[in-house]
């Protein structure tokens, strides 16, 4: 960095409307049942005549499986059922993204729920075991015998794309491409005086939530195979149903919270396995990972080799990008294709680039399969494309803030793929604001070589607008005028069922503590869509927003009547309902509910609410709209590099993002404080090592994910721009605030010695490398 | 070999329950209900089920439920209820130290553990008693400001963050 001390850019004047509640930071409605210990999760519900289920998995990662011999594990005393692929009606599960609509969108995307023939990865499941106890499904695991014949492999995606690789699946090992044409790139080129190339690699990771996947089912009196499960997607019941082999309206899912998630809980985990063994025994069965399955059993963050070509003029203008992306899908597709087409779309930055050539390919190999983990792409692609920026400033003699700042996308700008962002692009603000609070620069220390980084991201929130997402919302007034949402949203932690209440409790006009928010059941609440893509709040927060909305007017129309007032001139505060400026004129809403109630006027409703549709782009050009909008902001860290040792040390760390508005001030924070933490666990401490096709990290003393030492806490700078598609115009930080850590300080890192570690993890060994090369 | 007879006191409760030699305090806590205490790795590594053992905080996975035969034990629900909460789980609720709550009953034990014996805690000592508990969602902020929070409610007199 050139500067010793950075100071913010001024906010463009922004006029955000009053609100009572929404904004503060309130406890959150589900905090302090989670904090004295009364909240259920999915793995505490235990049933009377409960089987415990056990999977029994492959050990090798390509192999034909040459015999499988289960009746010694059936013959064991205990053992309720035994079930392989067999014993299945079709052992296909879909795995591509649930849309609400129903419709698939790509073909091929299946993995078999139990491998019959053939396992291409290390842990794929083989047969499911369910038992009395669980010392019992243990021992029937071990009695299961099985053969492999082992099958040459393929574990770099690279190498699977070469002619003669061992192909993992038919046809070939290319599971998705997608491709930006914008502009004319060979002129670009031509046009800059300098052409900067440089390629960027990060390896798997794992979500490593505290709660290992698990759940209990049932088959109740009307046939209904009931699930409940910790998952981030309750839509998936249809494809359970459809390898069950029951309609869809037989499975019943319930979700609990979340121990966390992040994307590990979006793709189907237990519960297909519970809905068969429920289905077979007819008793309830109860099936939880251990920690060692749950990071076998998973999905992983895709690694990605990334090389960009960027031409730049000396001036600072970019003139062109070509960027080349490769993914590891693993062995079967889950949401690879997406997760890259993620990639692709916010490979070139936030900038202004006006002749763009983009290249991905996802590639199957025989690694654990790959899926959504939060950020979906993004934090790969600003891992490169924030290094990209501070390499291009480097050989321009630039100030990297400088530098960005002639090239960042402002409001009205197209996107490489032509979408023209509508909301406000606080690039520079955030930027600055992160800077300016590392404040001034610690000194070097002997061989302790002090460093500044920062980068700036851009991260879409809600889905792809071609998948014609929707979500439902229901409000009520009870008769006391306490108030019910119910919507399928499932709460993942982040605090999604909090937002709906605030939004409510704000529209109606009562305290928080009189909102009760049902959630996350397929059959009992409205289907909300997933807990994924940045998109509970856009989404559920604008269906609560509409439905509370309309039972407003029905409240405010009757007190009308009774006040004499028009509507326009009372409102709902504190459980009341009072005239605008004279407070005193004023009644208890309990008794307007009661007086609507008895003229049998409408309490509740169900709002639909749609994101934009588009159609589907041309995976050749991608050329269009592909997310509904945009989140924005930076992530800044102070490190310290010893030279000696190759140990970096987070010493400032900042982040500053603009939410749009913030509907829960300290849900917010928490979201940007935890998300940056597994940033920095990207950045500096996680890889999920895997060994020709065999996982090493497969307990948390091998997988390090940080804890209250490593680092220092994040400090949150939160702003507003009211900009947002989202409710009160919020736009979305779920996903956010992990994006652009890595790459803050991998160009902190780079600042402190000078040379360049473009691999993560950057651990000591890999920093010592790299200040060998450079010396 | 054959079960025993144990007794635990968990929360204030007496209990005898028979259990085999291999049984953990994690396993035999969470089948005589106290489900507060969570399962998150069993191999000592997350602290999600970390207990009071005689005062002491222990990863209850890695202690078998016979060792502590008549120990005292307490869980994160015993420090309060939601009607009469402890001042760290009111403020864990308060400043939004919580988010998917799954750690929380071991952090809760962590804290008043370290309260225990360190009225007082600079940050630092904070972030070090807490170190054994892993937490995925809150990068730990709010769950250091929380403690510091319940610290100067429990202990008010001396509080050195206390402006005079």
């Amino acid at each position: 960095m050139r500067k010793k001390r950075y100071t913010a850019k001024p906010l463009p004047p922004v006029e955000l409307p009053e609100l009572r509640l929404v904004g503060k930071p309130l406890r959150r409605v589900d905090a302090l049942g989670k904090a004295t210990g009364a909240t259920v999760y999915a793995g505490d519900f235990f049933m009377p005549h409960m089987l415990h289920a056990r999977v029994f998995r492959s050990t090798e990662p390509s192999a034909r499986i040459r015999r499988l011999d289960v009746s010694r594990a059936r013959a064991l005393p205990g053992v309720a059922c035994v079930l392989t692929a067999e014993d299945l009606p079709d052992s296909r599960l879909i795995t591509d993204i649930p849309g609400q609509t129903g419709q698939r969108v790509r073909k091929g995307s299946e993995a078999p729920v139990l491998a019959s023939d053939r396992v291409r990865y290390v842990g794929e499941p083989i047969a499911l075991v369910a038992a009395e106890t669980p010392e019992i499904a243990e021992r029937a695991l071990e009695l299961i015998e099985i053969e492999y014949e082992p099958l040459p492999g393929v574990f770099d995606p690279i190498e699977a794309m070469k002619p003669g690789a061992p192909v993992v699946y038919e046809p070939d090992n290319i599971v998705a491409r997608w491709k930006i044409r914008k502009g004319d790139v060979r002129a670009g080129m031509e046009m800059a005086d300098l052409v900067v190339e440089n390629t960027y690699r990060v390896p798997f990771v794992d979500h490593a939530y505290i709660e290992p996947e698990g759940g209990v089912a049932w088959v109740d009196e009307r046939g209904v195979i009931n699930i409940r499960v910790s998952t981030q997607v309750v839509e998936h019941f249809r494809s359970i149903a459809r390898a069950v082999g029951v309609p869809h309206n037989k499975i019943h899912i319930i979700g609990t919270m979340l121990g966390g998630g992040f994307g590990g809980k979006e793709d189907i985990t237990v519960e297909i396995f519970l809905a068969l063994l429920a289905k077979h025994t007819r008793r309830p069965v109860r099936l939880v990972y251990t920690r060692e399955e749950s990071l076998i059993a998973h999905s992983k963050r895709h690694p990605f080799i990334i090389t960009h070509r960027t031409g730049v003029r000396r001036d600072g203008r970019i003139t062109a990008a070509e960027i080349e992306m490769i993914s590891d899908a693993g062995a079967y597709p889950y949401l690879s294709p997406y997760v890259l087409l993620y990639a692709v779309v916010m490979a070139t930055g936030p900038y202004r680039i006006p002749n763009v050539r983009v290249d991905g390919v996802t590639v199957a190999t025989n690694n654990p399969f790959t899926s959504a983990f939060r950020g979906f792409g993004g934090p790969q692609a600003a891992f490169a494309y924030e290094q990209q920026m501070d390499e291009i400033a480097r050989a321009l003699d630039m100030d990297p803030l400088e530098f960005r700042r002639i090239n960042y996308l402002r409001t009205g700008d197209q996107t490489a793929t032509g979408q023209v962002i509508e909301s406000a692009v606080w690039l520079e603000e955030t930027a600055s604001r992160a800077l300016e609070a590392l404040g001034e620069k610690t000194p070097d220390q002997g061989p302790v070589k002090i460093g500044w980084g920062f980068a700036s991201y851009f991260q879409s929130y809600g889905r792809i607008t071609w998948l014609h997402d929707t979500s439902q919302a229901w409000v009520g007034l009870e008769l006391d005028g306490t108030v019910v949402v119910r919507s399928g949203i499932p709460e993942l932690g982040a605090g999604q069922v909090n937002s709906l209440a605030q939004i409510a409790a704000e529209v109606l006009g009562v305290p928080l503590e009189q909102v009760t928010v049902y959630s996350t059941d397929s059959a009992l609440t409205p289907l909300a869509g997933t807990s994924t893509a940045t998109r509970g709040l856009y989404m559920s927060g604008n269906a609560v927003l509409q439905a509370a909305s309309t039972v407003r007017r029905v409240l405010l129309d009757r007190a009308s009547k009774h006040f004499e007032e028009p509507p326009d001139n009372l409102d709902l505060a504190d459980g009341r309902v009072f005239v605008r400026g004279r407070p005193e004129e004023s009644m208890p809403l309990a008794e307007l509910v009661r007086m609507c109630a008895a003229e049998g006027l409408p309490l509740s409703n169900l709002a639909l609410f749609k994101a934009p549709f588009t159609d589907p782009l041309d995976p050749e050009n991608l050329q269009g709209r592909v997310f509904p909008d945009f989140t924005f902001g930076a992530h800044a860290v102070e490190v310290a590099v010893d030279t000696e040792t190759g140990q970096v040390r987070v010493l400032k760390n900042v982040a500053c993002h603009d939410v749009g508005r913030a509907i829960n001030r300290a849900a917010v924070e928490g979201q940007i404080e935890g998300g940056s933490f597994q940033g920095l666990g990207y950045a500096l401490l996680e890889e999920y090592v895997v060994k020709e096709g065999r996982p090493q990290s497969v307990t948390l003393s091998e997988y390090l994910i940080p804890t209250s030492m490593d680092f220092v806490p994040t400090k949150a700078i939160v702003l507003e721009s009211g900009t947002g598609l989202g409710p009160f115009g919020a736009k979305g930080i779920g996903e956010p605030p992990l994006t652009p850590v890595a790459a803050a300080v991998a160009n902190a890192v780079a600042d402190a010695i000078g040379v360049r570690v473009r691999e993560l993890p950057i651990t000591p060994e890999r920093v010592l490398e790299a200040l060998k090369r450079a010396s | 070999m054959e079960p025993k007879l144990i007794t635990l006191t968990v929360n204030g409760h007496t209990h005898h329950v028979a259990l085999k030699p291999n049984v953990t305090l994690l396993h035999a806590l969470r089948q005589m209900g106290y489900i507060d205490v969570k399962d998150g790795c069993e191999k000592g590594d997350c602290g999600a089920c970390a207990v009071l053992l005689n005062g002491r905080a222990v990863n209850s996975c890695l202690v078998l439920a016979w060792q502590a035969d008549g120990a005292e034990v307490l869980t994160a629900a015993g420090l309060g209820t939601a009607e009469h909460p402890h001042p760290l789980q009111e403020a864990f609720a308060d400043v939004g130290a919580v988010q998917c709550g799954y750690c929380t009953p071991g952090m809760l034990i962590a804290a008043k553990a370290l309260l225990d014996r360190t009225p007082y805690p600079t940050e630092e000592q904070i972030r070090e008693g807490i170190s054994g508990n892993l937490c995925r969602c809150t990068g730990y902020a709010k769950i250091i400001q929380a403690i510091q929070v319940a610290a100067e409610k429990i202990s008010p007199a001396a509080s050195p963050a206390k402006p005079e």
